[in-house]
């Protein structure tokens, strides 16, 4: 009986194509998110959002990432900004090859911004490294003020949290002061921002604060 | 869920490290999983049970280390750890924390029926 030591990660494939995404991203002067969420937080909303927001201010691509169908890119197709659709035929969350490959076929010429929106799901994305500058986790309001408790991993990897459809409060039974206490006890350093793609609240500060993270 | 991709990961890896000879021999597979990676150990056996069949590597058992969240407080610097989710000091309640253990998914160890 013998004994071999191999002490090699497991996801070693994956974390050395999202290394050298994110030396693809520095060497282009383009800063990167991987937006993160249950399916129906409103992902592709502050997508489509953020565009029309931010589109005068600085250039903008995007990666979608859906199980099936390319909806979501005929929407920000629609708002004229480089797209290309991910279409993972059941698999539960983008890995960086999947981001390399859809790099191909991007018009990425002066962009600035880049945001990967990830298949809608709070377990399996919080895993893989796509290579991006920093996972950006969005709840909404009518998901409940529990949801960080329930997905901790998810919130302690993300840089930012965005509480999406404020506008909604005075209808739900979500106090989102408990929503922001119980996503801080998890991770501390977490950036928020309430926002709601209805009535706009809350985008103009989210843009401005891209703004201040692109690469000079 | 994504644990029979994971899976191949393993065997891979496994393949890697091993020539011809010692593929037919393997007794376990030693992989350390920690409560932060959120993965399934049943569902991970299982699909390893799975992908082996019918293989080289038939008949080898896949072991599962789990490795609980280990923090340390950057306030009065007390080390905790759990085997449930612990993002804050146990001794001074403090969650300026850093996270020592708990994000690793190693395949560690082969052991060899020789």
């Amino acid at each position: 009986m013998s004994v071999l030591t191999v002490e090699r990660k497991v996801l070693e494939k994956n974390e050395v194509i999202a290394q050298s995404n994110r030396e693809f991203f520095k060497s282009h002067n383009i800063f990167s998110i991987n937006l993160v969420s249950s399916p129906g937080s409103g992902k592709t909303s502050i997508v489509e959002k953020t565009i029309a927001t931010c589109q005068n201010k600085f250039k903008i691509a995007v990666i979608e990432g859906d199980v099936q169908t390319d909806l979501d890119a005929r929407r920000v197709d629609a708002l004229s900004v480089p797209v290309v659709q991910i279409v993972t035929n059941g698999a539960c969350h983008l890995e960086a090859p999947l981001v390399r490959d859809s790099l191909q076929s991007l018009d990425l010429n002066e962009v600035e911004l880049l945001i990967i929106e990830n298949v809608g799901n709070l377990v399996c994305p919080a895993g893989y490294d796509l290579g991006e500058d920093m996972k950006v986790v969005i709840v909404s309001t009518t998901e409940g003020d529990d949801k960080p408790l329930k997905y901790p991993a998810m919130f302690r990897n993300a840089s930012v949290l965005i509480i999406n459809k404020i506008d909604l409060l005075p209808y739900l039974n979500c106090s989102v002061e408990e929503l922001e206490k119980n996503a801080l006890s998890i991770n501390p350093q977490l950036k928020i921002f309430r926002t709601s793609c209805t009535t706009s609240e809350g985008m103009d500060s989210w843009c401005n604060w891209l703004k201040s993270q692109l690469r000079k | 869920m994504h644990e029979l991709s994971i899976a191949q990961n393993i065997i891979e890896i496994v393949n890697d490290n091993l020539n011809d000879h010692q593929k037919n021999i393997v007794k376990s597979v030693r992989v350390k999983v920690g409560k932060l990676t959120n993965i399934l150990p049943d569902s991970l056996v299982f699909s390893f049970e799975a992908l082996v069949k019918d293989t080289d590597l038939d008949g080898a058992v896949l072991e599962i280390e789990h490795l609980p969240i280990k923090i340390k407080c950057a306030e009065c610097g007390a080390v905790s750890t759990s085997d449930d989710f612990l993002f804050s000091c146990e001794k001074c309640g403090g969650n300026q924390i850093k996270i020592l253990s708990g994000n690793e998914f190693l395949v560690s160890e082969i052991e060899l029926n020789d």
